[in-house]
């Protein structure tokens, strides 16, 4: 899988070396640090440079006729019957039809590959890690279900796994993003979203709510923690060591309204926290989760990464 | 001296063709207007799918909606479009007074039709089976009131109308014909409107 | 008795609001005293508020779009000043809940109040005068229009003064804007002002549309109608389509903030996203109600400036059909990010691709208009080739976030704001401007002078670039929109390109109202006496400039899709006015839009602040207006052949008259 991406971002060095140029370490969109994001990333410039081939022309023949044909040039020949030309219009209809048909083609493939309901194949045998995420008035709350653990605005997970996140919201609409690993997606009240990402490097990696919810939004920010399974486990230890306890009451606490919250680990979780907030709010309506094709898509052998290398 | 006459009489017969015309692009204007609340009223049936299972632990359709009283509001909106029906053939012989009878009679039926929906609705509040129950009772009354506003307005157009006629004594001319095709073509469209409310409300709520 | 509002709605411990409200109190005043010393009012009420002549009545959206241009170009500057200074340990000088507002504002007055006043301007405008009509189809509803419009920004302005405004973004996702999250009245101050104005576009929608349909010359068949009225006409459909949902989802929100419904809340079954769908079902078309009018304006600028027919017609004519129809299957690509399935994302995200082709085709039509051309560089065909180099730039990142993968990672980022002021400014903006340049001497019978007119293009130009590449980088680091203090210090240098940019479209602006003020000093050197300052190919040249009030003498006969360029060509303009002329059906006057509009206003004034009784008796206002109105017989009367011959001659020897000085000079 990792082949593939390396084969991607060797494949066309030429025609990325502007924008590499600019990737530094400021670049997050730029400079992913998971399989997800290096995808949308190479499918940033593929789009761009299939779009430059009208772009480009269009911009230095607007350019060079606007010059040209300028009253003052006497040079230029007067054309005033020229309005109709069969061939101009096959040419001006076909090419962006051809190059809109190029692009409808590979968004087809990279959205069914991109799909962010999609499970990541396993990259070296680690084990999927889930997190529930819970948007708060304003802030992040990370429910580790299989570890009972939970922190606010803290994300760690462990290099190279898949880490399944359901999301839903407790107060109104945010986004979940950490722009280095990629895909962001909206978390909603009495609904469940879900991504899977991925980190390939230890690292931390800026997160945010990429979707305006009031006044403490811009506060709402955290930091996803990349590190190696050994420093993953002691972190979980480290939370564990918390007294603090993530149940109903706590909850209720917690879902107050604040801003710029400092990092908070809870070392035992009771309950279903995620489901709790979920239900609290749609009573016996049918909640909005949206039914992944994953099972598909495993069934075929073919994970999110792999789908890819239709590109 | 002919010759200004014949210019004369052309003058007059434009100035009606002109008045005709106006009169022409009201109704296609009126027309255009009827089409936008189409989908104003789409919108509105579009909430009623969205959240036709939204119950949030209220009551659903088959608990709460009485067809007996729906079924005699309905005929009265049907049967309210027969008789302005009526009105607008009797417009087309221009016999006012006949106009205005069925025009009366139109009222009535309207005035009842709006009389069962208050009904219903003061029903279902006292209940505790409000708007603010679930948001499938926000759907019910947001289609059906918009509804009861369409017509209550044209109660109002129509009382307007044949306070016009008959106590300001307006003539039967073109642009109270004008005025009485539009009213046609509304309240034919909350008749058609009516009935997409009782099959998709009502019938469907039920079953 | 007064609802909910008590004297602690007006923001005296705010000095930022206060002192906007200072200054727009005295803009107000100054105006005031200038209509009172000069004892204007009769004249203000007969000629411009009870106004029922388009062409009065367009200019009055044009003026109201200019001063509302400065409004939200301020609350601009105020963004970019913040997002320069508040950035680690400095907060800026906004606290969140003022620059939340500040947002929202901005999108809704530059879209609601700018934008759309400035398009429906020219719609008014030009659209009878190109088609050779009298008037629109309903002059008295569009009176309506214009004054509800008028009412819906006078509300956004007042909340300035009295409560606050919105605080949700322009688009009011709830349920961030539903009662239990926003308690204020700044959301209902949004509701209402877009609910009253979007009345009023409605309306003016369906006007535009029986217009071209039913009131063309004789002879102007569809494949000869002026391209900017083909655009007009697809504009009215999209309206008379979008509005209704705008108009029922605005209707929801309110029932859910006043009524306690559930539609968008998070409990009792609501469903945000439905809202979403919903306020992007209108959104989407609402994106090419603006463009395609100035489409239509680029259209006619290009070819008038190139002395140059359209270059191929028909073309340009299926292009803006096909835009017009794609524009209502692509709302879903504003919210890819909501988790429907690939399928649908990827549905969406083809179709909002196929809206690329018609539009390069387009673009390729104007270049190749100017292809064989006398390209003459007046303002408008400046601004005009600025679009077609920027909103190409802007087209190709709206491709780029139409694909959902692309879009997952810089959807609500400063990417997007960027890729939607390229389209907006380097489309809208600039064919606004083209328009006015275009447009004003047939408003006022002089041109706008051309050197502040240039000098205005460039700030914009270069000013535009300066503050959107930035954000387009920005956007590219994780930027997300709608932020007021961030952490990374690296997005500093960035934020301050930005805030000169900002400051270059500023110089722009004034070098705008400059062109302006100059003009009219200059209006004697400036006139346009023939009423064909451009050489025209469309039938409002034909006319005199500004145009008599019953614009054309006699209907004109149409042969070509250049009406004006044909008889020039064969020599069949009339040159001299007629011995006869027929009476002209006119309409009188009439003050019942505006009273019908002021109580439109005080109504939502009143649900703003929960002042039942006022509302109610508003309610009934308008009623009682409406039937009066209609009980009333005299609403028109006919202009005398004779009064219309002695204007015409008068024109002539105008004209006449400054041929032979011209003669004379030379």
């Amino acid at each position: 899988m990792k082949e593939f991406f390396r084969r991607a971002a060797r494949s066309k060095p030429l025609l990325f070396l502007p924008l590499l140029l600019l990737s530094g370490c400021n670049w997050a969109i730029l400079d992913p640090q998971g399989p997800i994001g290096r995808a949308e990333k190479s499918l940033v410039f593929t789009a761009v440079i299939l779009m430059l081939i009208v772009v480009v022309p269009v911009i230095v023949l607007t350019l060079a006729f606007a010059w040209h044909f300028r009253a003052s040039n006497k040079k230029a020949v007067y054309r005033p019957d020229f309005h109709h030309s069969t061939t101009i219009e096959i040419v001006v209809w076909v090419i962006p039809c051809l190059i809109v048909l190029a692009l409808g083609i590979l968004t087809w493939k990279t959205t069914h590959a991109l799909d962010p309901y999609k499970p990541l194949v396993a990259q070296n045998d680690e084990k999927p890690i889930e997190v529930d995420v819970i948007a708060l008035d304003w802030k992040w709350l990370f429910v580790y279900p299989q570890l009972h653990i939970a922190s606010v605005n803290e994300l760690a997970m462990p290099v190279g796994a898949s880490v399944d996140f359901r999301i839903t919201s407790g107060t109104v609409m945010n986004a979940f993003f950490i722009p280095q690993l990629g895909t962001q997606i909206y978390a909603m009240g009495g609904m469940q979203t879900e991504v899977h990402l991925a980190a390939d490097h230890a690292g931390t990696y800026h997160g945010l709510s990429a979707n305006f919810s009031g006044d403490g939004f811009s506060g709402m920010t955290f930091n996803a923690i990349a590190m190696d399974q050994s420093g993953f486990d002691a972190w979980v230890q480290k939370v564990r060591g918390s007294s603090q306890v993530l149940d109903t009451q706590s909850y209720a606490q917690l879902s107050k309204a604040s801003e710029n919250v400092p990092v908070t680990y809870y070392g035992t979780v009771n309950g279903d926290i995620f489901g709790e907030q979920i239900a609290s709010f749609v009573g016996s309506a049918p909640s909005m989760k949206m039914k992944s094709n994953g099972d598909q898509a495993s069934a075929k052998g073919t994970g999110a990464m792999n789908g890819m290398s239709g590109m | 001296m002919p010759t200004d006459a014949v210019a004369a009489h052309g003058g007059h017969d434009h100035h009606h063709d002109h008045a005709q015309e106006q009169m022409a692009n009201k109704v296609f204007g009126f027309w255009l207007y009827l089409m936008t609340d189409c989908v104003l009223f789409a919108t509105a049936f579009a909430g009623v799918a969205v959240n036709r299972h939204s119950y949030a632990g209220g009551p659903t359709g088959k608990d709460i909606f009485e067809l007996n009283g729906v079924i005699i509001e309905t005929a009265c909106l049907l049967l309210s479009s027969v008789t302005y029906g009526f009105a607008m053939l009797a417009a087309h012989r221009h016999n006012k007074s006949q106009v205005m009878l069925w025009l009366g009679i139109t009222f009535l039926f309207g005035l009842g039709f709006i009389g069962f929906e208050v009904k219903e609705f003061m029903h279902l509040v006292a209940d505790g089976n409000g708007p603010e129950r679930s948001a499938f009772l926000s759907s019910f009354f947001l289609l059906v009131a918009t509804h009861g506003c369409h017509v209550t307005a044209g109660l109002l157009w129509m009382a307007t109308l044949m306070f016009q006629m008959g106590v300001m004594k307006k003539p039967l001319n073109t642009v109270y014909l004008s005025r009485l095709t539009m009213l046609s073509l509304f309240w034919h469209f909350l008749d058609i409107v009516w009935i997409c409310v009782f099959t998709v409300v009502y019938l469907m709520g039920v079953m | 008795m007064l609802g909910r509002l008590t004297w602690s709605a007006i923001p005296l411990n705010n000095p930022i609001e206060m002192g906007a409200v200072g200054l727009m109190g005295i803009v107000v005043l100054i105006v005031l005293g200038f209509v009172a010393r000069y004892n204007l009012w009769v004249y203000l009420w007969k000629e411009w508020i009870t106004t029922i002549d388009h062409k009065k009545i367009g200019i009055m959206y044009i003026l109201m779009a200019l001063v509302m241009l400065l409004r939200g170009f301020a609350d601009a500057i105020m963004m970019r000043t913040q997002l320069a200074f508040s950035h680690g340990a400095s907060h800026g000088y906004l606290p969140p809940e003022h620059y939340d507002q500040i947002f929202s504002a901005h999108g809704v007055i530059m879209i609601f109040f700018v934008a759309m006043p400035f398009v429906i301007g020219f719609m008014n405008v030009a659209v009878p005068l190109q088609i050779g009509a009298r008037d629109v189809a309903f002059p008295f509803l569009n009176s309506i229009s214009f004054w509800l419009t008028f009412v819906g920004m006078a509300l956004v302005n007042l909340s300035l003064a009295i409560g606050e405004f919105g605080q949700a973004g322009w688009l009011a996702y709830p349920p961030l804007s539903e009662l239990k999250y926003s308690p204020g009245s700044g959301i209902d101050y949004w509701i209402w002002s877009l609910q009253i104005s979007g009345i009023g576009t409605l309306l003016t929608g369906v006007n535009f549309f029986v217009t071209i349909i039913k009131m063309r010359a004789p002879g102007m068949t569809f494949m000869r109608m002026p391209v900017f009225v083909w655009t007009i006409l697809c504009t009215s459909i999209l309206i008379m389509a979008a509005f209704p949902v705008l108009t029922a989802t605005i209707g929801m929100l309110t029932l859910d903030r006043y009524l306690d419904f559930h539609f968008f809340t998070n409990d009792g079954g609501g469903n945000q996203m439905m809202y979403v769908n919903l306020i992007w079902a209108w959104g989407h078309p609402e994106v090419y109600i603006l463009i395609l009018p100035v489409f239509g304006v680029f259209s006619e600028v290009v070819s008038t400036y190139s002395s140059k027919r359209l270059f191929a017609y028909t073309s340009m004519v299926w292009a803006t059909v096909s835009i017009t129809v794609l524009s209502f299957v692509v709302w879903l690509h504003h919210f890819f990010t909501m988790g429907s399935g690939a399928d649908v994302n990827a549905f969406f995200g083809i179709s909002t691709m196929i809206i690329a082709i018609p539009t390069g085709v387009k673009i390729f039509n104007w270049l190749f208009t100017m292809y064989g051309g006398r390209v003459r560089y007046e303002p408008a065909m400046l601004w005009t080739v600025g679009f077609m180099v920027t909103f190409t730039i802007g087209g190709m990142t709206g491709v780029m976030m139409a694909v959902p993968g692309i879009d997952f990672i810089v959807h609500n980022s400063l990417f997007l704001i960027a890729h939607f002021h390229n389209v907006i400014i380097g489309g809208v903006v600039f064919g606004c401007f083209a328009g006015l340049n275009y447009w004003f001497p047939k408003m006022f019978g002089f041109r706008l002078e051309s050197k502040w007119g240039t000098r205005s293009f460039w700030l914009w130009l270069v000013g535009f670039y300066v503050a959107f590449v930035p954000l387009y980088a920005l956007g590219f680091m994780g930027a997300t929109r709608r932020m007021e203090h961030y952490d990374n210090p690296t997005w500093v240098p960035y934020m301050w390109v930005a805030l000169f940019g900002a400051l270059l479209i500023f110089a722009g602006i004034i070098c705008s109202i400059l062109q302006i003020v100059v003009s009219i000093r200059d209006r004697k050197q400036l006139m346009d006496v023939t009423g064909d300052v451009w050489g025209g190919r469309t039938l409002e040249w034909a006319i005199p400039s500004p145009p008599p009030f019953y614009n054309f003498a006699t209907t004109p006969t149409v042969n070509d899709a250049e009406p004006l360029w044909d008889a020039k060509q064969r020599g069949t303009i009339e040159r001299q006015a007629r011995d006869h002329y027929e009476d002209i059906h006119m309409p009188k006057n009439t003050g019942a839009g505006f009273i019908i509009a002021i109580f439109a206003g005080v109504f939502g004034f009143a649900m703003i602040w929960y002042i039942w009784w006022l509302a109610i008796l508003s309610v009934v206002g308008i009623i009682l207006t409406l039937i009066i109105r209609t009980c009333n017989d005299d609403i028109d009367y006919y202009v005398p052949g004779e009064e219309v011959a002695r204007i015409e001659k008068a024109h002539f020897l105008k004209v006449a008259s400054l041929e032979t000085e011209k003669q004379h000079a030379d």
